[in-house]
C-alpha cells in the first residue's frame, strides 16, 4: 500500500484530493496537513512513519510549500522522499524553482475531479515505479 | 415501508466473516492484523484452492506472490533487453513469451494487475529513464541516444520524451545542471 501525504491550507482542495485519490484502483492510506508547519514537524519527529510520496501545495500562509521543500532536501533523514509539488500555478518560474530545488514531480491543480483523477493516477503509477524497478532517483522529473 | 439504518466496525465484520469461513477448513490458525492469517501447517494445493474460493463471494482475494516473482523476471528481461550490446528484437512481446514461457496475455494481465502499469509503458519509462541517464552521464548527443535505444528517429524519442515526462529533453537537462550548481556552487 501506497502511504501518501497531501499539504494543502484549503478545505476544499483536501476534500477534492481525497475523494479523487479514492476512487483510484490503487491502494493507498492518506494522511492530510494543513500546513507546512504541521507538515514539517511530522516529518521531523522521531517516530515518524514516513511517507512513499507527499503532494504539496506551493502558496501556503506560515510556511509555503518551496520552505517545506528546502527544509526536507536539506535533511539528512528526509532528503530522499519524493516530492510532488502540487499547485494552482502555472509559472515556469515556480516549475523550475521548484525542481531546482528537489522537486520529482509538478502538477498543476486541475479544475474538475476527472483530470484530478487521472493526474493522481498517473502520479501513483509513475511513483510505485520508482519504487519496485530500478530506476534512477536523481534524474526522477516529471511535470503533469 | 421501513428504512432501518445500520452501523458496524469494519475490522470486526471482517474478523468474524473469516472466522465462520475458516473455521469450515478444520486447520489451525490465527488471524493477524486484518490482512493476514497465520496456519499451523503448510496449507495442500487443494485446501488452498478451496480457501481461495469460499472467500471469493466476498471480494476478498489470495495475494499470490508467484505473480510478484513472474513480474520481477518480466522486469529483469526487459532490462537486459535494454541493455546497449543486445541486438534490435523486433517483437517485444514474442521475445518475452518465448523467453518465459508464459503467453504474451498472460504475461501482460500479471503485470498490469500487479504493477498498475502495462508492459508497454513500463518499457517507455525504462526507455526514458535510460535516455535521462545517457544525457546526463555522456556526452553522446540526442541523435545519437535515440540510435543506441533504438528508436527509430530522434524525432520518435523527443516525442516520447516530452510525453513521458512532461518537458523536452533540453529543459530536463537545464534543470538537472541548475541542481547540481545548487548543491555544489
Amino acid at each position: 500500500m501506497l502511504r501518501v501525504f497531501l499539504t494543502d491550507d484549503d478545505e476544499d482542495d483536501r476534500l477534492f484530493f481525497q475523494e479523487s485519490i479514492e476512487s483510484i484502483d490503487i491502494e493507498t492510506e492518506l494522511v492530510l496537513f494543513e500546513n507546512g508547519n504541521e507538515l514539517m514537524s511530522y516529518l521531523n519527529a522521531d517516530d515518524a512513519k514516513l511517507p512513499h510520496l507527499i503532494f504539496l501545495d506551493l502558496n501556503m500562509p506560515i510556511k509555503n510549500g518551496l520552505e517545506c521543500l528546502k527544509e526536507i532536501k536539506n535533511s539528512d533523514k528526509l532528503k530522499d522522499l519524493l516530492i510532488a509539488i502540487y499547485s494552482t500555478s502555472s509559472s515556469e518560474k515556480d516549475i523550475e524553482t521548484t525542481f531546482v530545488n528537489g522537486a520529482n514531480i509538478y502538477i498543476n491543480k486541475p479544475d474538475n475531479f476527472n483530470s484530478l483523477k487521472t493526474s493522481i493516477e498517473k502520479v501513483l503509477k509513475i511513483n510505485w515505479q520508482y519504487h519496485t524497478s530500478n530506476l534512477n532517483r536523481e534524474t526522477f522529473l516529471f511535470r503533469i | 415501508m421501513k428504512k432501518v439504518l445500520i452501523s458496524y466496525d469494519y475490522s470486526k465484520t471482517f474478523a468474524s466473516i473469516l472466522k465462520e469461513k475458516l473455521d469450515v477448513l478444520n486447520v489451525n490458525y490465527i488471524l493477524v492484523g486484518n490482512n493476514e492469517i497465520l496456519f499451523d501447517e503448510d496449507l495442500s494445493k487443494t485446501l488452498l484452492d478451496e480457501l481461495e474460493s469460499i472467500l471469493k463471494p466476498y471480494a476478498i482475494s489470495i495475494i499470490d506472490d508467484k505473480n510478484q516473482a513472474l513480474v520481477e523476471r518480466i522486469k529483469s528481461v526487459i532490462s537486459h533487453m535494454l541493455d546497449d550490446d543486445q541486438p534490435i528484437r523486433c517483437n517485444t512481446s514474442d521475445y518475452l513469451s518465448q523467453t518465459l514461457n508464459y503467453s504474451y496475455a498472460y504475461l501482460s494481465s500479471v503485470f498490469s494487475e500487479t504493477t498498475y502499469t502495462s508492459i508497454e509503458s513500463f518499457i517507455i519509462l525504462c526507455k526514458v529513464d535510460k535516455a535521462k541517464e545517457l544525457l546526463l552521464r555522456s556526452n553522446l548527443t540526442l541523435t545519437e541516444i535515440a540510435y543506441r535505444l533504438k528508436y527509430s528517429s530522434v524525432a520518435h524519442l523527443s516525442r516520447q520524451f516530452k510525453k513521458t515526462t512532461g518537458m523536452t529533453p533540453s529543459t530536463f537537462q537545464q534543470i538537472i545542471q541548475k541542481r547540481k550548481a545548487l548543491i555544489n556552487p
